[in-house]
């Protein structure tokens, strides 16, 4: 958001202060929404939320980020071929899992033969496992949707990070 | 009207038809932004007030949060207002009214709101709520008897706690899966379609961007 008070015509020192307010908050709220994130996901076949809603708010924080300090200073903190790789990461995990029901001898997806002895068990680390592979995918898209979209140039320059 | 889990979702239902008109009739644009948030915040409400926990987490997280930002990053990039435009467009309105009153006049065959004697809640979801459906009944040995008197060692007594995650991983776990999968096709598109080129690439022939999979 820090072009857009170029257009206001607000001056320099009310900009500058109002930009700090945002920064501190933003640095002081973001620890809590990631861990949050990870809260949701990793408790979703025990409460509300799973996955999906864990990964959008991961996403939520990683883009809030991006938004005060410039999508520049997020792809210099997680670069992009990292996250373009937990977007097909996250999808393998879900149907690896299936893969690895079938190995053991059951159906496709079928959770309960990960440990046989016990079904219980074995279905909630399957569900587990899938979860976290809904949240690895969509975080990790849709922070790519926020970096495509925050793009003005259609160029990198030389030297710059893509 | 003494009820006052209905008084809440009347109040609740006003408040949101009123952000709606909200968001049409007002022009600058970050304002409807943050409206459209509001919306959503209020229907996330709706929902809990429907017990509908995880429908509300996730109009919460998607429509209050992710999407008022992506609007937001988008907003950067546009103009402050939107260009008036003529505000009554009366056959748009009539369709819109028509729709509205054909999708009311469809809810009068459904079961009151709650009702235990509805046909879902004696055919389907005494089986979901076992966590029988979908389940091959050869593929795993299940504990047997009561859910709470299940296996010893087995901390979840042969199914996981929360009802909605089994039936979307389990009992729709194809479903789930291939929804991934479409949201892992929408970020590929994305990067295809979207990713800047580097300046030295401009130039050069088709054969050094192939590697990206482009035509």
């Amino acid at each position: 958001m820090a072009d857009t008070h170029d257009q206001s015509g607000t001056p320099a020192g009310e900009q500058m202060s109002q930009q700090t307010l945002i920064r501190v908050i933003a640095k002081m709220t973001i620890p809590f929404i990631l861990v949050f994130g990870c809260y949701v996901i990793l408790h979703g076949e025990l409460g509300p939320g799973g996955g999906f809603q864990g990964g959008v708010i991961l996403a939520a924080a990683f883009i809030l980020y991006g938004l005060v300090f410039g999508a520049d200073e997020l792809r210099r903190r997680i670069p992009p071929p990292i996250i373009d790789a937990c977007m097909a990461l996250g999808a393998l995990l879900y149907a690896g899992v299936g893969l690895a029901s079938v190995l053991r001898g059951g159906t496709f997806l079928d959770y309960g033969m990960l440990e046989p002895d016990h079904a219980g068990d074995g279905e909630a680390l399957g569900m587990a496992l899938v979860e976290y592979g809904v949240g690895i995918t969509v975080c990790s898209v849709m922070v790519t949707i926020y970096l495509m979209i925050s793009e003005r140039r259609a160029t990198v320059r030389r030297g710059e990070v893509r | 009207m003494s009820n006052p889990v209905l008084i809440l979702d009347i109040f609740l239902l006003v408040l949101v038809a009123a952000t709606a008109v909200a968001v049409i009739s007002v022009r600058s644009l970050l304002s409807a932004t943050i409206l459209a948030g509001v919306y959503s915040l209020l229907m996330a409400l709706v929902w809990t007030n429907m017990h509908a926990l995880d429908v509300a987490f996730t109009e919460a997280a998607v429509g209050a949060g992710i999407s008022t930002i992506l609007l937001l990053g988008a907003l950067v990039l546009t103009k402050r207002f939107a260009k008036s435009e003529p505000v009554l467009h009366t056959p748009a309105l009539l369709v819109c009214v028509a729709t509205g009153l054909v999708l009311i006049y469809g809810t009068f065959d459904m079961p009151p709101f709650g009702d235990p004697n509805a046909p879902i809640h004696t055919h389907r979801v005494p089986r979901l709520l076992d966590q029988t459906v979908g389940k091959h009944e050869t593929a795993a040995p299940r504990d047997k008897g009561h859910p709470h008197e299940g296996h010893p060692d087995d901390d979840f007594n042969g199914h996981a706690p929360n009802t909605v995650t089994s039936l979307l991983a389990a009992y729709r776990g194809y479903d789930t899966m291939f929804e991934t999968a479409v949201i892992f096709v929408a970020g590929v598109s994305l990067l295809l379609l979207l990713r800047r080129r580097r300046e030295g690439e401009l130039g050069v022939p088709e054969s050094s961007s192939s590697e990206r999979g482009e035509p």
